[in-house]
């Protein structure tokens, strides 16, 4: 079994997952993105209006409204866009996954390919999804200044690469130590390695809040479990579906070989 | 050891990692490229001039929890 042949695997199992979160984002997230633009229009318009008030009140000529041209339409947007930048980014991860699993099979412990697989999604899906956006949550349109876009990248990805490092820490920590401690002990102590990590780098990065006042809660919250749903269903089919294939090519004889004399 | 027909073989074996080593650095760079395009492009850093990608992709980089804008 070559890296290539679990490559190939892992972006089939990542087009899979990026047809079933398409499924999910196109039906909960995308009502949550138009309502979000609509709150931004709204605002916008609101602020021309004043500008314009004022200025008749000043007796000076209005400003001229300015037109913002539409590079993509918003169905555009919503549809194959949304739809190639799902699957881009599923297959992309597919891969990463099935080389994480090239690497990290046999090395992390005695497990199977599928519970290797399992084991790697569910370290991913915390690591690089729900600890980074407990942070820096997903933010609809609207949310979300234009000028800190550079220092709001940089954080996120920050809190990331911290997560996930403290992850890989943590599973060498629980590796260490299970000889001397037993299976469940030495993995409470590499998830409280974890934790602990966590929660001081989510302290000492800087906080951020660009939300803008009266923008409505549940689109903010409708928009987050979109998101967050979609990262899950791609973490499950990965680690899932992918499991299951590759236990079939890679570990044929489960039981042992039938051995005479 | 006549009785012993059914070894315990530890189905587990590692692949070698100067076998992972090429697919990982080629394979992983374009994946990551991938999630590059979708994520970050035209946003707070750009490769290719102009917004047309960040705008394509406008939604799912919302939705997967990019930052944006």
């Amino acid at each position: 079994m070559t890296t290539g042949s679990l490559l190939w695997r892992g972006m089939i199992v990542g087009f899979v997952a990026a047809i079933l979160s398409f499924g999910l984002l196109k039906t909960v997230g995308e009502p949550a993105v138009d309502r979000a633009i609509a709150f931004e229009t709204a605002m916008d318009e609101a602020k021309a209006k004043a500008e314009h008030d004022a200025a008749v009140a000043k007796g000076e000529n209005p400003p001229a409204v300015e037109q913002e041209e539409e590079l993509v339409s918003r169905p555009v947007q919503g549809g194959i866009g949304l739809f190639t930048g799902v699957t881009v980014y599923n297959v992309a991860f597919g891969g990463l996954f099935a080389l994480a699993f090239a690497i990290l099979y046999g090395r992390m412990g005695d497990y199977s390919p599928r519970a290797s697989a399992a084991l790697i999604a569910i370290s991913g899906f915390i690591a690089v999804y729900v600890v980074p956006i407990l942070k820096y949550p997903a933010n609809p349109p609207s949310v979300g200044n234009p000028d800190t876009i550079g220092l709001r990248t940089a954080i996120y990805f920050g809190m990331l690469l911290l997560s996930l490092a403290s992850m890989i820490a943590a599973w060498n920590v629980r590796n260490r130590l299970v000889d001397q401690l037993g299976a469940w002990d030495a993995t409470l102590v590499g998830g409280a390695v974890y934790l602990v990590a966590v929660v001081a780098f989510a302290l000492a990065m800087p906080p951020l809040n660009e939300v803008p006042d009266g923008f409505p809660a549940v689109v903010l919250w409708q928009f987050r479990m979109a998101s967050l749903g979609a990262q899950a269903i791609m973490w499950t089919v990965l680690g899932l579906g992918f499991g299951v294939w590759v236990e079939r090519v890679l570990a044929p004889v489960k039981q042992g070989r039938l051995r005479t004399a | 050891m006549t009785n012993s027909y059914l070894a315990p073989t530890v189905g587990v074996t590692a692949i070698p990692l100067r076998e992972v080593l090429p697919w990982l650095i080629f394979a992983g760079l374009i994946c990551l490229l991938g999630v590059y395009f979708v994520g970050a492009e035209q946003g707070a850093t750009a490769i290719f001039k102009g917004m047309y990608i960040h705008e394509f992709v406008h939604d799912s980089r919302h939705l997967l929890g990019f930052p944006c804008h």
